[in-house]
């Protein structure tokens, strides 16, 4: 039964500190929608909103991955592979834009940080390191979803260090912030791992059925290694 | 859009439809990590409700369905609907400031 808080709620940051990261969050959206303004056709567009959804829908399967803990998917590897850094920023922002309004999860005042970790470090992150892989990997389509995975999997607990280092500048609660800091770490380390197949799968499936949609595919046609 | 794109499309969202609505009820109930976290390490108790925790669809279920299976099956793809309406809304807002930036 899913009745989960998936992101960051009110009162864990305090306000100023939750503001600072809802004007970053604003500047970094601001400059994804000018930057995807430039990757959009009437081909891609399409596929940049269902990616949306599916990163939606995907995030309602909670998988349990310890003893009384479970993950879910971010999504931002998977929106990078398919669409590209802009878009994905994009994706992940309405998704969190929706949970936070219509669902009530995660703060309102908490959605800059939420954004910032997710849309963003997630987002750009995923981004560095699927060019990496790509450049080390066969130029493949197994390659860009193999990417895709282990940007996943670097991804999850990269985002979890941007929740504490905002708990570190702004933690209401009296535990310090470098135990938080390990927590985190390790079990966003074994959500790494689920997220990393759930990418490897859904970008290799439409790798192999509409490449010619894929920005990881298309783009790699640009880089000169 | 050529009909080969379409049932593309409409394959992607039919997977969301039926993973929002209906695998959704299968899913860990367990926190997730950021809630353990909080929970072990003592400050969950910082967390406040937000000021949208009393709106019809808080917590993924619909109010006044009493059904569990229906009410999280039936916010999610009310949820699925919502997150297409707002994304390509977005999308194409980011396309035609594409246009206007080429003239």
């Amino acid at each position: 039964m899913f009745t989960p808080k998936l992101h960051i709620p009110d009162g864990f940051i305090n306000l100023p500190i939750s503001a600072l990261f809802g004007l970053l969050s604003i500047a970094f959206v601001a400059l994804a929608l000018k930057g995807a303004a430039k990757t959009l056709d009437d081909r891609t567009t399409p596929l940049a909103g269902l990616t949306a959804v599916f990163i939606f829908a995907a995030q309602m399967i909670n998988f349990p991955v310890a003893a009384g803990t479970s993950g879910h998917l971010v999504g931002a590897a998977l929106a990078t592979a398919l669409v590209g850094p802009y878009s994905a920023t994009l994706a992940l922002t309405v998704v969190l834009g929706v949970q936070a309004l219509l669902f009530a999860d995660g703060g309102l005042t908490a959605l800059g940080l939420n954004v910032f970790n997710l849309s963003v470090i997630a987002v750009w992150v995923s981004h560095f390191a699927i060019i990496f892989f790509k450049r080390v990997l066969p130029k493949t389509k197994t390659s860009v979803a193999f990417a895709a995975g282990a940007a996943a999997f670097l991804s999850v607990p990269i985002a979890a260090t941007g929740f504490s280092i905002q708990y570190a500048l702004g933690g209401t609660g009296t535990i310090d912030a470098a135990t938080v800091a390990t927590a985190m770490l390790g079990t966003h380390f074994l959500i790494g791992i689920g997220e990393a197949l759930i990418t490897f799968l859904t970008v290799s499936s439409v790798i192999g059925t509409r490449s010619d949609l894929v920005f990881g595919w298309q783009e790699k046609l640009e880089i000169k290694s | 859009m050529s009909k080969v794109s379409k049932r593309f499309y409409l394959y992607f969202l039919m997977a969301s439809i039926l993973i929002a609505g209906v695998l959704s009820f299968y899913a860990s109930s367990s926190p997730d990590g950021l809630e353990k976290v909080a929970e072990d390490k003592g400050f969950l108790e910082t967390a406040k409700d937000s000021a949208l925790s009393e709106s019809p669809l808080s917590d993924y279920g619909v109010a006044g369905i009493e059904d569990d299976r229906l009410s999280v099956g039936l916010s999610g793809v009310i949820g699925v609907f919502v997150t297409a309406l707002v994304a390509f809304g977005v999308f194409a807002l980011a396309k035609r400031m594409n246009r206007g930036a080429t003239n």
